[in-house]
């Protein structure tokens, strides 16, 4: 049997170029016949294993630790704990002159302190000979606490939250004219309140270590999507030199944001090889994943509307709530989509925060975009609804020209033609406009749209090419390939710039003996990665061409290096050149290298500058439809069609994946998954993917996937980023084809069926 | 996983003996339940006696028209059986849309039988359940409890029964064949299982040592139909499902069988239902009155009130489409 996708279209009709087109996965043979080894798939003679023990309170302080039942269990060699450990050197303090400060997933120093700080912290860690003696072990460990009061209560708290603070990235608040009085004088308005739950990280490969040490020196197999800042950060708790430790991570079982931090299981992987002298693997069980690595946070937003009767909108007003760990996390940028997606002459955006006794939140694809975006795109088309307006000519008769708040030009936005081309390919003209007006048999039928917005980012990377005497062209950088096609993406622009077959680019990666690449976030990785890429070819080319235009019995003697180009597997000038293979034998060389090196203080100059000049961002139009029961009100999504303005595409089917696993992601948000975080106690009490409702395949309807293909004026070969803008949208373009099907707004999410009946 | 010793006997004789001298002794089915619950540290038996190796595996003809269903058989077998899908669909429905295909291939009729709550608290080790650990209290009451039980519940208990099969098993008034040291006996499905009361952890009425050996059905009604709504399309637990089995003689109803998951801490057969429905006409009307009825008991909490609604929904719905398709025929 085959599963036959209808792809989209190439993105590019140029035969002579591998950007665009539908390139297989170079990894795909080593994950499909097993080959690939993942960070708890590494051996060792000498390898032990680790497990976790959790605290059971939310905060306080041990009192005592018995450990003697675990130490008597046959194979146990140590259990670790704050009394038995010599700590480990405190995290940093967060600092932008040294980014890598942001790694920490949490300012705890584990097993360095008594203190208790959230319900599931690490609170001892056993090694044994075998994974089941170190988890039975475990649950042998008795501790005694002397419990603190704890804020556990999101509901409860968010009444104390304060103003976030703004970063040089992310802005937290923003005001133009006057927006309260302007939605009070509005003819039409709207004024929703939305909350959206906790949700946890679910990558399929929960998050693994495997730790060797030999003297001061580690090597640590590592799922992770920040290879560097994870190398600086052990150097720096562990004290010793950061060229000492080799970090490798080929392999990442998908990131999502959840592996972009320290967490507990590396450090305490490493601290038990450490203090073993053995070698360590600690692979984190689910419910370890749930209590030691952050997730989404819970939010409560307000999003108030006010426009004229022709749609016009007079007044925007978005706030948020989210929350932190006492410990680490930080507000998200729930507010970032609204700053841009609406021409509105006033505005009020604030996002605020409240700290609470729960473990860090953290980065989750499109950190507050995506719950920003659910709760902006139901209130516009709320507002659709009290108009008597289609959704879709209300976005339309209120896209902006120019940066609604700053006034810059958008490097590129096609918000327009990605609307219009959606309702064509979806049939939106056949949509009846009331509500619970279309059926199928007995099934109530919905359509909805939500706009996708995620900024375009681009960071620093370092990268070496090196042409061999054989012809293969090595692209050498530090990225993390977590099942996206990194390194493919990055072989076909290098194949591309240097004219060579896509089968001699080799592309070493996921080693921290490479030249360090960026982190894999923030949508980032590829543009980032391919301005070096395109920056160490460019660097080749010259260098090539200068050996071509000097080496004995050169065709291209003599030739203005303008005119030579990179092309059929060498240099050529009109009818004249040589193969690459020519040149290095011609030239007595058996590699040429070049290199480029990301600078931090460059990155920062760049952003800043462009920032005052446009605004960069992927967007897109989701159409949704669903089928409601109405008896029991179950939604199921149906169809579900994406435009994506993603600038260039790189490879066409890559992308179509990332595309589409955010819209799987979204529609688990929109309709299912909920991290149920005990409020009398801060535990989480779904610990598991049978009772955490991610979607199943029966879920999730074909999902077609289009873009517009019109490069970005100002990233590199005009591709932006697109890991993240898929998900964004999604919530509020289910919620909006419920509302069509139902009469219902559900703004609370996920939009389960008790809060339809 | 706490240690424990294996055995895995060649008769059923040498299974009760080792089930009657081996001090906690637990038998092994297919293990998707029990093996999950002993690395969760909820369930520590000293002894596994795996009986997978007893010839219980087959599902034979009675002489009556019912069947005989060996408790080893096999979810995956059981739901693909042509005489349980022609002439017991309602089965067939209910085993389908149980867990994943992997776990029905490996779960037996036996095992689903003594299925075990999904109650969050009784699955957290950290939190208070009467259940699990008798006269800690119960965390559901006041906490996550919208997967919880509105029917036969207690004060120390809200915890469902999380199985389907044994919804329909209810619904075809199965009878469950049960073997001791000291012989065998036959026992209602609808009384195999407990309500909770003072005593949650007691969950049915087995004697320790005694093992469920086979099913047997009765001669099958004549339309039969089994509805799960559940949070997403597959792989979760019912919020309420109906199992329901209709004849309808000139609009009027002839015979209503109806059980009930997802809403109690059994299968719930819905007695006071089907009472007034048969001899009733076969319209909206009435279903709505006998579902009604049924769930005039109910008892709510803050997370799971929605469950009255939904219940009466689903029964009124899944009669609904019962006695359409018998009008067609």
């Amino acid at each position: 049997m085959s599963i036959k996708y209808a792809e989209a279209e190439p993105a590019t009709t140029d035969a002579t170029k591998y950007v665009g087109r539908a390139v297989d996965r170079i990894d795909g043979p080593a994950k499909t016949t097993g080959e690939a080894r993942f960070a708890a798939e590494y051996s060792y003679p000498d390898l032990a294993y680790a497990a976790l023990v959790h605290a059971t309170i939310p905060r306080g302080r041990i009192t005592a630790i018995d450990t003697a039942a675990a130490r008597a269990v046959r194979g146990v060699i140590d259990v670790l704990t704050h009394e038995s450990t010599p700590a480990m050197k405190p995290p940093p303090k967060p600092s932008v002159l040294d980014l890598s400060s942001m790694v920490a997933g949490t300012s705890v120093n584990y097993l360095g302190t008594d203190e208790v700080h959230w319900n599931g912290q690490p609170i001892a860690v056993v090694v044994a000979e075998t994974p089941e003696t170190a988890r039975y072990a475990a649950s042998l460990v008795r501790p005694a606490y002397q419990e603190l009061p704890a804020a556990t209560d999101f509901e409860a708290e968010k009444h104390h939250a304060v103003p976030q603070k703004s970063s040089l990235i992310s802005e937290a608040s923003a005001n133009k004219g006057d927006a309260p009085a302007a939605l009070a004088a509005a003819p039409y308005a709207v004024d929703l309140t939305f909350s959206t739950p906790p949700q946890s990280h679910n990558a399929i490969e929960p998050h693994a270590s495997t730790a060797v040490w030999d003297g001061d020196r580690l090597t640590l197999h590592e799922g992770t999507q920040n290879i560097p800042w994870t190398r600086r950060h052990l150097a720096l708790r562990f004290g010793v030199p950061e060229k000492g430790i080799r970090i490798l991570s080929p392999y990442v079982g998908g990131g999502f944001g959840g592996k972009g931090s320290v967490w507990a299981g590396t450090l305490l992987a490493v601290l038990a090889a450490r203090v073993t002298g053995r070698a360590v693997r600690l692979a984190l069980t689910r419910e370890s994943v749930y209590h030691t690595v952050g997730g989404r946070t819970a939010s409560t937003q307000r999003v108030a509307l006010g426009a004229e009767a022709d749609g016009r909108l007079t007044a925007l007003i978005h706030t948020s709530v989210s929350r932190t760990g006492r410990t680490g996390g930080s507000g998200e940028q729930i507010t970032a989509g609204s700053r841009h997606l609406y021409a509105a002459p006033n505005i009020h955006l604030q996002q605020n925060v409240v700290q609470l006794d729960l473990l860090a939140n953290t980065f989750m694809r499109a950190p507050g975009e995506s719950i920003g975006t659910f709760a902006m795109e139901s209130a516009v088309d709320e507002l659709a609804w009290k108009l008597g307006m289609d959704p879709i000519e209300l976005r339309m008769r209120n896209e902006p020209e120019r940066d609604p708040l700053g006034g810059q030009e958008f490097s590129g936005r096609r918000l327009r033609e990605a609307y219009a081309l959606g309702a064509e390919r979806f049939g939106w003209h056949a949509r009846d406009p009331r509500a619970g007006a279309m059926r199928d048999g007995k099934w109530l039928v919905g359509m909805g749209v939500a706009t996708a917005y995620h900024p375009s980012l681009q960071m620093m990377a370092s990268v070496t090419v090196r042409l061999e005497a054989a012809g293969t062209l090595v692209v050498r950088c530090g990225l993390h390939e977590m099942g996206m096609g990194t390194a493919t993406v990055q072989a076909q622009i290098a194949a591309d710039e240097m004219g060579v077959p896509l089968e001699q680019v080799r592309v070493e990666y996921g080693d921290s003996d490479l030249p360090p690449g960026p982190q894999a976030g923030g949508s980032m990785q590829t543009a980032t990665a391919a301005a070096g890429v395109l920056a160490a070819c460019a660097k080749l080319k010259r260098t090539l061409t200068g050996l071509a235009r000097r080496a004995p019995g050169s065709p291209l003697r003599g030739t203005r290096p303008a005119d030579v180009q990179a092309r059929d597997g060498g240099l050529y000038a009109g009818g004249r050149g040589l193969t690459y293979k020519e040149l290095l034998s011609a030239a007595g060389r058996d590699h040429v290298e070049a290199e480029v090196k990301g600078s931090t203080l460059a990155f920062m100059a760049k952003f800043l500058r462009e920032r005052r000049k446009w605004v960069k961002a992927a967007t897109g139009a989701h159409f949704c439809e669903v089928r409601v029961d109405p008896d029991t009100m179950e939604v199921r999504v149906s169809r579900w069609l994406g435009v994506f303005d993603a600038g260039t595409i790189i490879n066409a089917r890559t992308a179509a994946s990332q595309l589409r696993g955010g819209i799987v992601m979204g529609l688990g948000m929109a309709l299912s998954e909920h991290t149920l975080i005990d409020p009398r106690n801060g535990r989480v009490v779904n610990p598991s993917l049978s009772e955490y409702h991610l979607p199943v395949h029966a879920d999730v309807p074909h999902i077609d996937v289009e873009w517009l293909n019109e490069p970005d004026p100002n990233m590199p070969l005009g591709l932006r980023g697109i890991g993240e803008v898929g998900i964004t949208g999604v919530a509020a373009a289910v919620a909006n084809a419920v509302r069509h099907a139902t009469g219902k707004r559900v703004a609370d999410l996920p939009i389960t069926l008790d809060k339809l009946l | 996983m706490k240690p424990f010793a294996y055995v895995k006997p060649a008769d059923v004789e040498a299974a009760l003996h080792a089930a009657a001298t081996e001090p906690g002794a637990k038998f092994l089915g297919g293990g998707t339940n029990l093996v999950d619950l002993m690395r969760e540290g909820i369930e520590q038996p000293q002894t596994v006696v795996d009986v997978t190796g007893l010839p219980f595996d087959t599902v034979e003809d009675l002489p009556d028209g019912g069947l005989r269903i060996g408790a080893l058989v096999r979810n995956s077998a059981l739901a693909a059986d042509p005489r349980v899908r022609d002439r017991y669909p309602v089965l067939s429905q209910a085993l389908l849309s149980g867990a994943s295909g992997q776990l029905r291939n490996m779960a037996t009729v036996g095992g689903n039988l003594l299925q075990r709550t999904r109650c969050l608290y009784f699955y957290d080790t950290t939190s208070a359940c009467n259940k699990r650990e008798p006269g800690s209290g119960c965390d559901a009451l006041d906490g996550f409890n919208r997967s919880c039980a509105i029917l036969g519940v207690s004060d120390s208990c809200i915890a469902t029964h999380p199985s389907d099969m044994c919804v329909a098993l209810a619904a075809l008034d199965a009878v469950v064949e049960v073997r001791g040291t000291g012989g065998t006996r036959r026992v209602p499905v609808t009384d195999l299982h407990r309500l909770p009361g003072d005593t949650p952890e007691i969950e049915t009425d087995l004697a320790p040592g005694e093992l469920i050996t086979a099913v047997e059905l009765p001669p099958a009604p004549a339309d039969s139909r089994y509805r799960k709504v559940r949070d997403r399309a597959s792989y979760a637990f019912a919020l309420v499902s109906v199992a329901a089995a209709l004849e309808v003689s000139d609009g009027t109803v002839t015979l209503a069988r109806l059980a009930l998951g997802g809403i109690a801490p059994k299968p719930w057969r819905a007695r006071e239902a089907e009472r007034l429905l048969t001899g009733g006409p076969a319209d909206e009307a009435a279903f709505r009155r006998a579902a009604e009825a049924e769930l005039a008991a109910a008892s709510v909490r803050d997370g799971n009130a929605f469950k009255t609604s939904l219940a009466t929904a689903t029964i009124v719905a899944t009669l609904r489409e019962l006695s359409q398709e018998g009008a067609v025929r």
